[in-house]
């Protein structure tokens, strides 16, 4: 199948750029002052973050155009979209405690944006058990668009949440509405480390949407 | 549309008042939640008044996920809900109608539950009761809303009963979170408008979701 061996090149180019990366982040990118060498999670954490927020739109927004349209690639991509953003928000909610046991002292505290990155996550858990639960096809697709839709709409509300408390999570220093205050060496590497991680995305995804079709084309699946 | 979603929520209430096994199996089981808390807590240890905002919301989404697993429950037997589907109504008057019968409800349960919770926890709620009334009223608007249309969905599914809590939980947190906080400030005795900025968000939340919803639960029941 060409998308399987396309998504599989991606996924490939993705992870050596990975390590490039990583090269770069280590190496070359100056350590920074009060963090110390900690802070050199921040390059893996910050993009897998930003990425299962945008899978959730993404599954969010192909719930939409399923209901419009009624086309079953729109929910092909959903799921393949979410499985991956499952992966991604693991990855963003292991290098979390990681970093913060040196710098906060602590694995975990309920921090507002802590906890609801944590419900992104059984976001996505709930949209993957409900496809599992429901076993009529054209069901299961309505299904998880509803499903897909109220995760996005629900994602500005997170975000409002997390404004309004007062948080010991790093506000964010790249996307806010004054210029980015983080020095540009930092800058380009975390650019960098997003293009990578998009990159790692899209390869995901179109393997396993190349998955599902496989097993919709499979007699006993 | 209106009417008929009248007419459907006064069949489901009907049927719930009638029989009353759902409707008092949910305000038993307020009370048993209650007293959990009340043997789960060192009363010389923390104040009644610091944990009762969580006591009071942790029991009212216990009884809420019960009111609406039944919701369309009730539909699947002798499938009665092809024959609501046939019926010349509207797809989203039979949503607003599922809608008012869990609200009534639930508000039943919370009805029962407040002043059980008071009582128990030796909280006195009389003096911010209408607002604490309002802060309970939106943010169960807000959770109801969407539960009964997640409920049209798991209703059909295996494992219902499971399925609903964990769809929904991550949907009630937001609001619970406010309504917590707006709970507390009222609780301690601040002044209403302390809690302004949490009723205007849950007023928000209840607004999007149940909007959200009722466009929608079409999708879910279509056959």
């Amino acid at each position: 199948m060409k998308l399987l061996k396309t998504g599989r090149w991606i996924t490939g180019i993705g992870l050596v750029l990975l390590a490039a990366v990583y090269v770069r982040a280590l190496a070359f990118t100056p350590v920074e002052r009060f963090q110390g060498p900690a802070q050199k999670i921040y390059y893996v954490h910050v993009p897998s973050a930003v990425v299962s927020m945008m899978a959730m739109g993404l599954v969010g927004l192909a719930g939409i155009l399923f209901l419009l349209l009624k086309d079953q690639r729109f929910d092909r991509f959903g799921e393949a979209s979410a499985e991956v953003g499952t992966a991604f928000s693991v990855v963003m909610l292991t290098t979390g405690p990681i970093w913060a046991k040196p710098i906060w002292g602590t694995w975990w505290t309920w921090d507002a944006r802590l906890t609801l990155t944590l419900f992104l996550f059984l976001l996505f858990l709930g949209y993957l058990l409900l496809r599992g639960a429901v076993t009529d096809p054209g069901l299961k697709a309505r299904y998880s668009a509803v499903l897909g839709i109220c995760g996005l709409v629900l994602l500005p509300f997170i975000h409002l949440s997390v404004y309004l408390f007062r948080t010991l999570h790093p506000q964010p220093i790249v996307l806010k509405p004054s210029a980015p205050s983080l020095p540009g060496e930092m800058l380009m590497t975390l650019l960098m480390s997003f293009v990578v991680f998009v990159i790692l995305y899209v390869g995901f995804v179109m393997q396993r949407y190349a998955l599902s079709l496989l097993r919709e084309e499979a007699p006993h699946a | 549309m209106l009417r008929h979603a009248w007419y459907l929520a006064r069949k489901d209430l009907l049927v719930e008042f009638r029989s009353r096994t759902a409707i008092l199996s949910a305000v038993v089981f307020t009370v048993l939640v209650l007293m959990v808390f009340n043997f789960g807590r060192d009363p010389t240890a923390v104040a009644a008044v610091d944990l009762a905002p969580s006591i009071l919301w942790v029991t009212f989404t216990f009884a809420a996920m019960l009111a609406l697993n039944r919701a369309f429950q009730l539909e699947l037997e002798n499938q009665a809900l092809d024959g609501l589907l046939l019926a010349p109504i509207s797809r989203s008057s039979i949503y607003l109608g599922k809608l008012i019968a869990n609200l009534v409800f639930v508000a039943t349960v919370e009805a029962v539950g407040l002043p059980l919770f008071a009582l128990f926890f030796n909280v006195s709620i009389l003096h911010v009761l209408a607002s604490l009334v309002a802060v309970i009223a939106l943010a169960t608007i807000g959770f109801v809303a969407v539960g009964t249309l997640f409920s049209a969905m798991t209703a059909r599914t295996r494992f219902a009963e499971l399925l609903l809590p964990v769809l929904l939980l991550p949907f009630m947190i937001p609001p619970l979170i406010w309504a917590v906080l707006a709970t507390a400030a009222l609780l301690a005795g601040r002044p209403l408008s302390e809690a302004t900025g949490w009723l205007r968000l849950l007023a928000a939340f209840d607004i999007v979701f149940v909007t959200l919803a009722f466009v929608l639960f079409p999708a879910t029941v279509n056959e």
